[in-house]
């Protein structure tokens, strides 16, 4: 008797449970990198009230987070993702090579290479900025002690690699061999080779090992607002690299489950003044040159370069510096 | 009943509980029970062996096969140069080397600490009994942040002893430590209930019959504990060589230096290589298979020298 009361119960909430998720909204499923969090809680629940607005239907925006490569991993391995917001172009187009989820040209599809918000490099050094650091050039002295993450397992600390080379081959008679010779000192001064962005910081901030962090300069803004503005200072500089997060919807998963209306929508409001001030909001540097110049303030002028036209784009990066035998192993030798 | 179908099962897994393997001795002195129609002794035999086979080979065979099934995906000298690279051979001593020096420490330590638990009564015993399982419980990656926090230059223990000249956090010694810390259990754990069931008579025997103390634990207590920390070594050596989330915040992961190979899996499957990280991991996998097998055929060898009863 008692067990049939027990069974009914359990049937009629899990009768419910089908029901309520049968009348559920429309759900969208964004798949992005660590240090977005943040953004993207408050950029979905904008997005959704205006999806409301325009069309009455009730949308709810779930959103997963972790390291790029391991995301896009994730998704090719079978998550439905609508759409991906990831670290950098390589973790997308991985996407297209491995399952074809997303056609190649996915980059061509949204304005400004489908990154609408961007970032660069900076460093994050203690107060005072003890050990004088305010260029790339300071980072090779002896002495200094960098940390960055292992850009071979994190996405974010390839700008920061490509970064420095970019540097050391925009100085007078920079040619490829100065530019690793310069990276490697650079490298030759990393204690500590975390494996993420945010285990860097930790190792920087908290532990007090190293004098200058590496850091992307939304992550570097955001350890400023989180641990304060005593402990820590920012130097931007003289040259940097566009560091460019893409987006792109997973057409494989929006035709599958019917929602390329709703992520196409969902990735154009990156490009609206809202999206675009709500990015700048967290750190990330707005497309849009207004937008842009409401965050002057927070945004130091830099001379940045692009991937594609220093280092003939992600792939080609990706193959001469990071994979295995590349460029950053045969400086990382034996000491 | 449970006693009974124990040595049904323990020719599979891990013998936990070495002190068993006895059991069957006095299973074989009831022959008076003649045996049923299905001429076993045992109850339910080809069941419960079918079921563990099956078992078996979903949980564990499967996962390997495929594993090593993706391997085959590189050719022969793909293999080689992924799995015999400089960079790659250099972790398999830092793993490896680190493990068995933590599964040693572990062993001696844990030793003293298992006995302590069993044989003395003091207050607080059963929240430092509880305590060794912490390590068990806890995520790898607090605990990693954790020993960071602690070892690190301005930690609690990290600060006297970068004073002393000895850095910990940030080199293979960092490694080894958080090996020590989530190997503990380990040897605790499966040394307690030999220790248990070992009878205190027999020291008090070999005491009365002249031995030293030194003497009643080389040759009395000893022997017995073999089998259960060999088992203890060979759990907390497996898992230290398995162990990454912990390990990782304390590494500092300097190429050559403190890279662990759980570490080189993960960056080939960063750079999509899927076919390279499998190999490497079949080649760990190897490593480990041949080592718990040594351990194994040597804690038989004890068993069977010690003849099984102290």
């Amino acid at each position: 008797m008692q067990s049939r009361k027990l069974l009914a119960v359990l049937g009629s909430s899990l009768g419910l449970f089908f029901a309520s998720s049968a009348a559920a909204q429309t759900t969208l499923l964004n798949v992005s990198y660590d240090p977005t969090r943040e953004f993207y809680s408050e950029f979905n629940a904008a997005f959704a009230k205006q999806w409301k607005t325009k069309t009455g239907e009730n949308l709810s925006v779930k959103q997963s987070h972790g390291g790029s490569a391991k995301q896009a991993r994730a998704v090719i391995d079978g998550l439905e993702a609508d759409v991906v917001t990831l670290a950098l172009a390589y973790d997308i187009d991985a996407i297209h090579e491995n399952g074809g989820l997303l056609p190649k040209d996915w980059q061509k599809r949204l304005p400004n290479n489908a990154a609408p918000y961007t970032s660069t490099i900076v460093f994050l050094v203690r107060k005072g900025n003890p050990k004088k650091i305010k260029d790339w050039n300071d980072l090779a002295r002896a002495g200094v002690e960098v940390i960055t993450p292992n850009p071979k397992t994190s996405g974010g600390a390839r700008w920061n690699y490509l970064a420095a080379w970019a540097y050391a081959l925009a100085q007078p008679g920079g040619s490829a061999t100065t530019a690793r010779n310069f990276t490697k000192s650079v490298y030759d001064n990393v204690k500590v080779l975390d494996t993420g962005a945010r285990g860097s910081t930790t190792t920087f901030v908290e532990r007090g090992i190293g004098d200058v962090l590496i850091a992307w300069e939304n992550e570097a803004l955001l350890a400023i607002k989180e641990l304060g503005p005593d402990k820590l200072e920012i130097v931007v500089p003289s040259l940097s690299i566009l560091a460019e997060p893409p987006v792109a919807i997973v057409d494989k998963v929006v035709d599958k489950r019917g929602t390329r209306k709703v992520a196409q929508a969902y990735l154009e409001f990156l490009y609206t003044p809202e999206g675009q001030r709500l990015a700048g909001k967290h750190f990330y540097r707005p497309r849009d040159s207004k937008v842009a110049a409401e965050f002057s303030k927070q945004f130091a002028p830099v001379k940045l370069v692009s991937i594609d036209t220093v280092f003939g784009g992600w792939q080609k990066a990706q193959k001469d510096h990071f994979a295995d035998g590349g460029v950053f192993d045969q400086i990382a030798v034996r000491k | 009943m449970t006693a009974t179908t124990t040595p049904a099962n323990a020719g599979f897994g891990t013998p936990q509980y070495p002190s068993e393997a006895s059991l069957p001795r006095q299973l074989e002195i009831q022959p008076a029970r003649k045996m049923r129609s299905s001429g076993r002794v045992l109850p339910g035999l080809p069941l419960s062996l079918g079921v563990s086979l099956t078992y078996l080979s979903i949980v564990v065979l499967l996962p390997l096969v495929a594993l090593f099934a993706r391997t085959f995906s590189l050719t022969f000298d793909a293999f080689i140069e992924a799995v015999f690279a400089p960079r790659v051979v250099a972790t398999y001593l830092v793993s490896f080397g680190a493990a068995l020096l933590a599964a040693v420490t572990n062993v001696v330590f844990g030793g003293i600490l298992a006995w302590v638990l069993v044989r003395y009564s003091f207050p607080g015993r059963k929240l430092v009994d509880t305590l060794i399982d912490l390590p068990f419980a806890l995520p790898t990656a607090v605990a990693g942040i954790a020993l960071t926090a602690i070892y690190a230059k301005n930690g609690v223990l990290g600060a006297p002893l970068e004073a002393l000249g000895l850095k910990v956090a940030f080199t293979p010694i960092g490694i080894y430590v958080a090996m020590v810390f989530i190997g503990l259990p380990f040897v605790v754990r499966t040394l307690q209930p030999v220790l248990q069931d070992h009878e205190i008579d027999f020291e008090e025997a070999a005491a009365s019959l002249g031995a030293s103390r030194l003497r009643t634990i080389i040759r009395v207590i000893l022997p017995a504990m073999t089998p259960a920390l060999l088992t203890g070594f060979a759990l907390a050596f497996a898992r230290a060589v398995g162990e990454y989330g912990s390990i990782i915040f304390i590494a500092g992961n300097v190429p050559y230096v403190s890279e662990i190979t759980p570490l080189i899996i993960i960056t080939k499957l960063e750079q999509y290589d899927y076919a390279g990280a499998t190999a490497v991991a079949s080649v760990m996998l190897v490593i480990s298979f041949v080592l718990l097998l040594a351990i194994n055929l040597l804690q038989a060898w004890t068993a069977r020298r010690s003849g099984r009863t102290p």
